[in-house]
């Protein structure tokens, strides 16, 4: 029988299926970090359990951190008691924690990846909805509550029901200035901040295809934007090259074993999905959103929508939403006033993404009422930008290089866009207060973000690409 | 159905029937960061997320001593075990303190046309029962509550229904709801996954054999 790239997956990892319920779904690696897991480690010290397969779970901190001076004890008393508590946990448990100031420490879906630790075929979780990332490779990886979290450190597996399966194709050549950032930002614009709730959606087609694995990661990380319980794209040869050689990838005899197994890794040509949607990359122009929900997005070019294009039932939280952003319906969202800049977040902090800044910034220089931070993913990344000179071109332009961490993505650690602020900013919501009490946000991509910096304003990045 | 758990974790509260007035909440896409603030997330326990609940939509400039007033939480006309809010409830982050700030306000059930997936596993890990109704029917309540503060809902879980209770003439009417089996015998019972997980532990030992 003709099965999709996920029903594969997901039939290989059901324990147990309880008649008229959910399954017993095993999760390989388990991904935890400060914020979502110290209640799931008092669960079980309750229940006088410890954890059943230490040596698959994988920590980090990052959520809370500070990303400035973070050799010095963290100043913030309640992030220092989750920091310390995780390392606590983690040390009672056996858990290997790649830490503050580890070679590996890293914001938990940028280092998964680039440690080879994430892989197709296999399934993955985290107390963190951006979880979907992994999905990049062709897996299951998807978010999870602090209970879920309990269970998955109690016993390895979840209970699970099979969501409903949707594709969504984008073929044809993307547009210059037009990065995987645009795309996805143009998806949940189409089909709205719950349009895939209920759903796992493949990611396919030419437009798919053609991107690094880096760009597939920004891809799938955003598909939680759109209500989807994860996202998934099937594994290639960009796939391979990319795990090959990384420190945890299997080596040896072990990398071929699972080479065959991964080829193996595809939608059958006849798998039939409760969904299709197919999407032109042409269309698709450099994307900025407007208002407080993901979905909110337009082309840079375009108008914000008037009252008269707007549902009429949506229109009260419509007003609401522009009101918090002191924006105009119909206005034009070219050439508004940007204060800050976060280059960052589990979305496009790869180094690629700072490779892309840097390449456009270079021999410019920031406007000068604009802060501009650039929050590394990772150590790893950190120190490849270092060693390619990238920081050097972001100190020229005026930028400011802070440490890893989620930084400005949720404003829980010290990073927060004051109060009627505008931040445009390379991260993932955009929901009111996420970067700071009354901050107000525009999502867009590294390049349009690096455009934004230098004039100042909202910007079409295609009017400076020669 | 095959669902057997030692009984030795049981939690502290089962829910079948739950009649109270309510607290409507005009709003859709109501995201876990406006449930509960990113920087509300760094306790280390479970307890206490309740003064924190909608904090930025509650009070003026983070400060707890000017309530905003047109904000539905701040008005004395509502009060209740049950919060009805627009659709896609509980969409963004998967923080479990959304559902934790829900309940440890007080609220037993939350009504809506429309949940974000890992905020409905969570409440249902928590307890706290998302009770899915038409369009139609929300609009109705929102309707009903208007015409009368103190109209009441009664949910049944058991029997899978949500009925209005009004004085009004419009607040009338009611419709069945669904939700998981297995997930409706865990909340009328009092169970939690994971005594099942682990009542099941050498079915796991086994399975990871094979792979
Ligand atoms: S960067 Fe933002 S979205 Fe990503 S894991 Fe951190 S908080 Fe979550």
């Amino acid at each position: 029988m003709s099965k999709t790239l996920f029903d594969k997956i997901w039939e290989k990892h059901v324990v147990k299926q309880i008649e008229g319920g959910p399954s017993v779904f095993y999760i390989d690696t388990h991904f935890i970090h400060e914020v979502t897991s110290p209640q799931a480690f008092a669960g079980l010290n309750k229940r006088g359990i410890k954890v059943f397969r230490p040596h698959q779970v994988v920590a980090t901190a990052d959520h809370n951190v500070p990303t400035l001076n973070q050799h010095l004890p963290i100043k913030e008393e309640l992030s220092r008691l989750q920091v310390e508590a995780l390392i606590k946990n983690c040390a009672e448990h056996g858990i290997e924690l790649y830490g503050l100031g580890h070679p590996y420490q890293g914001i938990v879906h940028v280092i998964g990846p680039e440690l080879g630790i994430t892989q197709p075929g296999k399934t993955y979780v985290c107390g963190d909805s951006h979880t979907s990332t992994h999905g990049a490779f062709g897996s299951i990886a998807f978010g999870i509550g602090t209970s879920e979290v309990e269970m998955v450190l109690a016993t390895q597996c979840l209970m699970q029901s099979k969501p409903k399966l949707m594709r969504i194709h984008v073929d044809g050549v993307l547009n210059k200035g037009v990065v995987s950032k645009d795309i996805i930002l143009y998806i949940i614009s189409k089909i709205s901040a719950s349009g895939a709730t209920g759903y796992a959606v493949e990611f396919a087609g030419s437009a798919i295809r053609s991107l690094s694995m880096e760009a597939r990661m920004t891809i799938c990380n955003m598909s939680i934007e759109m209500g989807a319980r994860c996202g998934l794209i099937a594994p290639d040869e960009t796939t391979f090259n990319y795990i090959k050689g990384r420190p945890l990838a299997p080596k040896g005899e072990l990398w071929e074993t699972n080479l065959t197994y991964w080829k193996t890794l595809y939608s059958d040509a006849d798998a039939t999905f409760d969904s299709e949607i197919f999407i032109k990359a042409e269309d698709i122009e450099p994307m900025i959103t407007y208002g407080t929900n993901p979905g909110m997005g337009i082309g840079v070019s375009q108008h914000i929508p008037s009252l008269n294009e707007v549902d009429a039932k949506e229109k009260t939280s419509f007003e609401k939403s522009l009101h918090y952003m002191g924006l105009q319906p119909g206005e034009n969202i070219k050439g508004k006033k940007v204060d800050y800049v976060f280059i960052g977040s589990c979305t496009n902090s790869r180094i690629e993404d700072l490779r892309m800044v840097a390449s456009f910034v270079k021999g410019k220089k920031k406007a000068q009422d604009v802060e501009v931070w650039i929050v590394p993913g990772s150590k790893q990344v950190e120190a490849q930008a270092k060693q390619e000179g990238i920081d050097k071109v972001l100190e020229e332009a005026g930028f400011m290089l802070r440490q890893p961490g989620c930084s400005a993505c949720l404003g829980m650690n010290e990073d927060k866009i004051p109060a009627g602020k505008y931040c445009i900013s390379t991260s993932n919501r955009n929901f009111e207060g996420r970067q700071g009490p009354n901050a107000r946000t525009f999502l867009a991509s590294p390049l349009s973000a690096a455009v934004a910096a230098i004039t100042g304003k909202v910007s079409d990045v295609r009017e400076f690409l020669n | 159905m095959n669902h057997n758990p030692n009984t030795n974790f049981k939690m502290s509260k089962s829910i079948n029937i739950i009649k109270s007035s309510i607290v409507p909440l005009h709003a859709e896409n109501v995201d876990t960061d406006q449930i509960i603030p990113a920087r509300f997330l760094k306790a280390t326990s479970r307890d206490g997320f309740g003064k924190n609940l909608f904090r930025d939509w509650r009070f003026e400039n983070d400060d707890e001593s000017t309530p905003k007033k047109d904000f539905v939480l701040n008005n004395p006309t509502y009060a209740g075990k049950i919060l009805v809010a627009g659709k896609n409830f509980g969409c963004g982050s998967s923080r479990e303190h959304a559902a934790w700030a829900i309940k440890d306000y007080g609220f037993d059930v939350v009504v809506s046309s429309f949940f974000a997936d890992i905020f409905k596993n969570n409440a249902l890990n928590n307890f706290l029962l998302p009770v899915i109704v038409s369009e139609n029917f929300l609009q109705k309540i929102f309707t009903a509550v208007e015409a009368d503060s103190k109209t009441e809902l009664e949910i049944n879980l058991e029997q899978q229904t949500i009925k209005l209770l009004s004085n009004s003439p419009s607040g009338v009417g009611g419709e069945s709801f669904e939700i998981n089996n297995y997930k409706k015998t865990c909340l009328l019972n009092g169970y939690d996954d994971i005594d099942y997980l682990l009542s099941i532990q050498s079915d796991i030992e086994q399975f990871e054999k094979t792979i």
